[in-house]
């Protein structure tokens, strides 16, 4: 049990690392060729970081356009994001006091996801515009994500996992030292759906994360006029030299 | 509007509701296909090739190597919706593939087939499609309903800019013989007589002429329009609209009486006599560039210090966000001066430097708001700091009439919405579209007319003015009711003599 689920965890995360990093060398590596920031823009280095900080932390731009959409995706990523740093407990050995406080509230961060999961879920069933836009892939990520926060909560309050050796466990992953698990469906199945999100993460919308530091119009800084912007293809064709124009 | 449309024009009614999903309702609507030698003029095939389906899917892989934005925007959509009632196409038709969304993913599902091991292996699952005819024809349809202005890449939370994805999606059709008549032929005329109205030399001379002698006749002053003065200090490159259109030209007279007025030595070139570019609209760098490069050869040519760009909304996208990129560098003109410069930030700075002077009760009898083009809105700037584009145009226009009021603020500034004419839609091939999508315009106008009494809305962008000119009579406005930004300076300015 214990073998079989850390070769599929190796391997799945090995395929979200190279995947996502191959990924994210594509589009550092694609050039920009114009400046295409959606203005008003900043006209700094440090506005664009602003900017993105805010995209990143409060998903401004979201709020901007729909309240309800973003009240539930802020509490699910807010809650996936403490949800995960609560995992730490596992990896670390003397505990982290931050992430054993942390863990003290994962059920009320587990419940954020699971209120922000089902509000965004639902929205695809009940807003014509968003049913109409949905692939059965939308709503399974949805469903997905779900079943993983409701088994986490589920061994929290419930079908308890062999929390000592869970860790031991997990401890054993980071020192590839093959532990041993016990059978608890509950817990296999979250192990489970998690190696699936992480192995389908490159090749899918979940590319958003990486996909929003490299878009043009929200990481641009405008000063187009002050800086001339040449991209690599480009340069062949922007030689304007003052003779050749001339010509 | 003497004849009645062969169309149902929307009541106004209430303001911005979002419609129902009405799938389908604008699968009639399509320009013309560019002709043989519109194609061939610009370098593209003629006609459909044979083998499109295999030339367009490289295509499509070779632009998401070229252009990043691309790349990451047919990746990182989530379908959260965001967009979906941002359009103007859709809140004035229903059509849900006028949602951004739906829009870019008739791309992004051929993009998904081809290039993802998802789409490759799970179609159905994550909604990738072969590029079929079918395909093909709801591209042709859909990437000529939008209109480039950017309002959904505000709201997206990645930035999404469904103006990338459709400049992209015209790109292929064009690679593969299936490009648009109304830009493709006006590029054409650009590349041979330096116009999109196709203008010779001889015309616009003739023109200018005529307008001294109006301006004489009306004010008793003696502007110049002078063409080809070597040696000016200032060259002006204004869409060609303003040398002949109805209310594009009373800006144009705007211009020319703030440059007289503050004794600045200016030209228009015939070389360059056009500051719209179609190259953006049809995502073709190569045209774009060669379009930007006569501004340089002119500026060169006429051995000019500066470059003016008078109104026009994609004109000033091109000229402030990509000239220089384009055309330049620039090093030639004066460094004291942003190259190029809005008009309406020379006239804002002649104003705060006390060179010219506006009397706004000459207005008196307009009662104003202002229409933010789209993109000088979302894709520009004026002036030195972040959303200069919003305020040096009020503050123009409020220095020029008494009587100033804004439109709802979720429909200015950054929110503004298109006319419905922008991005090479503005063809009577397509007027059905552009009405219907004008609608969130109309409603907003109505509310600020009712509230305000509201005589003119002014305008910064040559589409815009012809645009409104031929719809506002539909939503029971008067073709009139929109002018330029430069028409209420030119009739404000103080002339005298002292020059």
């Amino acid at each position: 049990m214990g073998l079989a689920l850390s070769v599929i965890l190796y391997v799945t995360l090995g395929v979200f690392i190279i995947g996502t990093l191959r990924r994210i060398a594509r589009y550092a590596s694609t050039p920009a060729p114009l400046k295409i920031p959606t203005t008003p823009a900043p006209t700094t280095r440090s506005g664009v970081v602003m900017r993105l900080g805010r995209e990143v932390v409060l998903f401004e731009s979201l709020f901007k356009a729909s309240k309800w959409t973003w009240l539930f995706g802020w509490l699910f990523h807010a809650g996936l994001f403490f949800v995960l740093l609560a995992h730490l407990r596992y990896f670390t050995e003397p505990v982290w006091w931050w992430v054993a406080l942390l863990s003290q509230f994962s059920p009320y961060f587990g419940m954020m996801m699971l209120i922000g999961l089902a509000g965004l879920l639902a929205r695809r069933f009940l807003v014509d515009r968003v049913r109409y836009i949905s692939a059965p892939s939308d709503y399974l990520m949805l469903v997905f994500l779900m079943v993983i926060a409701g088994s986490g909560l589920a061994m929290r309050y419930w079908l308890h996992a062999d929390i000592v050796q869970v860790k031991e466990f997990a401890l054993g992953l980071l020192a590839f030292d093959f532990g041993i698990l016990s059978f608890n469906p509950i817990l296999v199945l979250h192990l489970l759906l998690v190696a699936f999100l992480l192995l389908i993460f490159p090749f899918s919308k979940l590319l958003h994360a990486p996909g929003l530091f490299f878009s043009p119009s929200r990481n641009q800084v405008d000063n187009p006029r002050e800086k001339r912007h040449i991209a690599a293809w480009a340069k062949s064709a922007n030689t304007n030299s003052t003779e050749k124009s001339r010509g | 509007m003497a004849k009645a449309p062969d169309f149902e024009v929307q009541d106004i009614g209430d303001y911005l509701v979002t419609p129902p999903v009405m799938p389908d309702s604008m699968a009639h609507s399509q320009p013309f296909v560019a002709k043989k030698e519109h194609q061939e003029a610009l370098g593209f095939p003629g006609e459909l090739i044979d083998n499109w389906q295999e030339v367009a899917v490289a295509k499509l892989g070779e632009l998401t190597k070229k252009y990043r934005g691309l790349q990451v925007y047919l990746d990182s959509c989530v379908k959260c919706g965001a967009c979906t009632d941002k359009c103007h196409y859709f809140l004035g038709t229903g059509d849900p593939k006028n949602m951004p969304v739906a829009r870019q993913d008739l791309l992004r599902k051929v993009y998904r087939r081809y290039y993802t091991l998802p789409g490759k292996y799970f179609p159905k699952l994550v909604g990738a499609e072969d590029l079929t005819e079918e395909v093909l024809d709801d591209w042709y349809k859909y990437y000529h309903q939008c209109s480039q202005c950017r309002r959904c890449s505000v709201y997206c939370p990645y930035g999404i800019d469904t103006a990338e994805v459709s400049m992209a999606a015209r790109e292929i059709m064009d690679t593969v013989g299936k490009g648009q008549k109304y830009c493709n032929e006006i590029i054409g005329k650009v590349h041979t007589l330096g116009n999109n109205l196709g203008l010779p030399e001889k015309a616009l001379a003739h023109t200018l002429e005529g307008l001294e002698e109006d301006v004489l006749e009306d004010d008793g002053v003696a502007v110049k329009f002078p063409l080809d003065v070597k040696g000016a200090d200032v060259l002006l490159v204004t869409p060609s609209a303003d040398f002949f259109a109805e209310p594009h030209i009373d800006g144009l007279i705007g211009y020319a009486k703030v440059f007289h007025q503050a004794g600045l030595s200016w030209t228009v070139s015939s070389h360059a006599s056009e500051a719209a570019n179609f190259g953006l609209f049809i995502g073709s760098y190569e045209n774009m560039q060669k379009v930007a490069l006569r501004i340089r050869e002119a500026a060169l040519e006429l051995g000019v210090k500066r470059i003016v760009f008078g109104e026009c909304g994609h004109a000033w996208r091109v000229g402030y966000s990509f000239l220089n990129t384009l055309a330049g560098p620039f090093d030639f003109l004066d460094s004291n001066y942003p190259v190029p410069q809005h008009i309406i930030e020379v006239t804002h700075d002649l104003l705060k430097q006390g060179r010219i002077k506006l009397d706004p009760e000459a207005n008196d009898d307009k009662r104003v708001t202002f229409h933010d083009s789209c993109n000088v809105a979302r894709a520009s700037r004026m002036g030195s700091k972040a959303g200069g584009q919003f305020v040096l145009p009020r503050e123009v226009i409020k220095a020029a009439c008494n009587n100033f009021f804004d439109m709802r603020s979720d429909t200015i500034e950054e929110a503004t919405f298109c006319c419905g004419g922008g991005g090479g839609l503005l063809t009577d091939d397509l007027i059905e579209l552009r009405t219907k999508g004008a609608l969130p315009r109309m409603q907003a106008l109505k509310e600020v007319s009712d509230q305000h009494q509201i005589t003119h809305m002014a305008a910064i962008c040559a589409i815009c003015k012809s645009q409104f000119s031929k719809v506002l009579p539909y939503y029971g406005f008067e073709m009139d009711q929109i002018i330029s930004v430069h028409q209420l300076v030119g009739d404000a300015l103080v002339m005298n003599t002292e020059h």
